[in-house]
């Protein structure tokens, strides 16, 4: 479903993405681990046309999305959740979920928003509420919820479990699996690499803008080096 | 009753204040630029009514259309000429080419209308006369100006708060990035968001020319200006902010000449500004970001 095939990505000066190629697999859960600033959230950037590759391709759906601009990569079905969530603090949650929306049809909106409120019930007691004054983990729920309301056919999540306490974490990483049992694909970005690659089908570590290791899930659960340094020992 | 008349007076300059300071507020809010052109837009409009009316001879509606059209298409290819390029330049590019930009302006229709005063014939644009409200009589201009005025801030309200662009904007103002993974065009809001703010201006300089019959190429520096002040006193970014601030800086200016002080009217704006950004630094409408992580 998404092919990346030897992109490079520079800030300034600052080679950040080096020669990286990877897909995902229609109804796949991937997911990409590493450390703070190997690169992860700058790879999703990169695809959903925040920011530009210098080099190599990315095909999402079979079409190439080089030259697409970001607002037209939304409507082709790849939802990207940013870090840090980035909800609009001074909307209302129904807003947020409105804005959400902004690429399909007003009709099927709240047929869509009834949907998105069966896996967040919470945001259905909160529409009326400014997002800003909800819970970080509600908050996440709220990101996620916009972006499955412009029915995604990839789902691009970047750290969702920041900044959670653990029993957010598990309900948020449970919604995930809810999600993706629901059709959704999944490109996973986290620094919990554990909860990550406990309901992955495959991972990649990254390294630096480098990826150095690419398996299945299970397999880099098992491996001596991804223990040793992304799952405590 | 000269208090009431005097206060019918201030709403009247206010709402021309608020209409500029609308403008400011929200290409501020959008791509965090003050844009110091905006005065410039209401000149061009000053101009575009005078001729319509002196040259053209045209019908009033006809001429006050032909003015709001033209501020707009000033601001949009404006918009895409100068700043659209400059989206990604540190923000002291934008604001230098702004300055830059208004002075270019005040000195092209320096070139071809002269600096000399024209006189404009207002009574053209609006019937003269007055009606009386209990006793006291109201100049038909005050009146259409404060209509007016409050009409187009409760569209605009309607625009912002309730429809699909209106909700895009303010998304854009909040989080560019996430407002384009949200699917929006962010150019085009950032141009739509200049072509209201410069149609506002255009009824604004209608409304300014009724009341002061005369244009020059300057008569947008000072206008513009005060309009500024009532943004930031208003609280800049804040769209009611900049009515709430237009309505008090047009207070105060009708106030001031009240008490006698007509010498110092513009000192006094300044001074209230002064001391409402003392006291409160973003504005009287101006939020802090409610946040919570």
């Amino acid at each position: 479903m998404l092919k990346v095939n030897n992109i490079d990505v520079y800030y300034g000066n600052i080679h950040a993405i080096k020669d990286i190629s990877f897909e995902v697999a229609e109804s796949e859960i991937v997911t990409l681990i590493g450390a703070n600033g190997a690169g992860k959230s700058t790879i999703l950037k990169t695809i959903s046309g925040l920011l530009r590759s210098k080099t190599g391709s990315i095909t999402f759906a079979g079409e190439s999305i080089d030259h697409t601009v970001s607002h037209a990569i939304v409507k082709r079905g790849l939802a990207h959740v940013p870090e840090g969530r980035r909800v609009f603090l001074q909307m209302s949650v129904q807003e947020n979920l409105e804005m959400g929306n902004y690429t399909q049809q007003k009709s099927t909106m709240h047929s869509r928003m009834e949907d998105v409120f069966t896996h967040f019930p919470r945001l259905k007691e909160r529409r009326k509420q400014v997002a800003g004054t909800l819970s970080g983990g509600e908050q996440q729920m709220l990101a996620m919820g916009r972006a499955l309301m412009s029915r995604p056919k990839l789902l691009m999540l970047d750290e969702p479990s920041m900044g959670l306490a653990p029993l957010l974490v598990e309900q948020i990483f449970e919604i995930i699996e809810e999600l993706h049992s629901s059709g959704v694909t999944i490109l996973l970005v986290e620094q919990n690499a554990h909860m990550a690659l406990t309901i992955a089908d495959r991972g990649y570590v990254l390294e630096t803008g480098r990826i150095t290791l690419a398996d299945d899930a299970k397999a880099l659960l098992a491996n001596d080096a991804v223990r040793r340094a992304y799952l405590g020992g | 009753m000269l208090l009431v008349s005097q206060l019918i007076n201030g709403l009247q300059l206010g709402s021309i204040y608020a209409l500029v300071a609308l403008g400011y507020t929200m290409v501020y809010g959008i791509i965090k630029l003050l844009n110091f052109a905006h005065g410039e837009i209401i000149m061009v409009g000053g101009y575009i009514a005078l001729f319509s009316l002196t040259l053209g001879n045209f019908h009033p509606v006809v001429a006050a259309l032909l003015t709001v059209a033209g501020c707009t298409l000033l601001a949009v290819i404006l918009e895409k000429l100068t700043y659209a390029p400059l989206r990604f330049a540190p923000r002291l590019s934008l604001l230098i080419t702004a300055i830059g930009i208004s002075i270019l302006l005040q000195n092209v229709a320096q070139f071809f209308f002269d600096a000399a005063p024209r006189s404009f014939p207002a009574s053209e644009l609006f019937p003269v006369g007055t009606v009386m409200l209990g006793n006291v009589s109201v100049a038909y201009t005050s009146l259409v100006t404060i209509v007016l005025s409050i009409v187009s801030m409760i569209s605009l309200t309607i625009l912002v708060q309730r429809t699909k662009l209106g909700k895009a904007m303010r998304a854009v103002s909040e989080d560019t990035e996430a407002a384009q993974l949200m699917g929006v065009n962010v150019n085009n809001v950032i141009t739509f968001t200049f072509a209201v703010g410069a149609a506002l201006a255009g009824i604004g300089a209608l409304l300014f020319v009724a009341r002061f019959p005369q244009v020059t190429p300057t008569m947008g520096a000072m206008l513009g200006l005060k309009a500024f002040v009532a943004a930031v006193l208003g609280g800049i970014g804040s769209i009611p902010g900049a009515m709430v601030g237009g309505y008090a800086v047009g207070l105060i200016e009708v106030l001031a000449v009240y008490v006698g002080l007509s010498r110092w009217t513009d000192g006094l704006v300044f001074l209230v500004l002064i001391i409402v950004l003392l006291v409160r630094p973003t504005g009287i409408m101006g939020r802090k970001l409610m946040e919570k992580v």
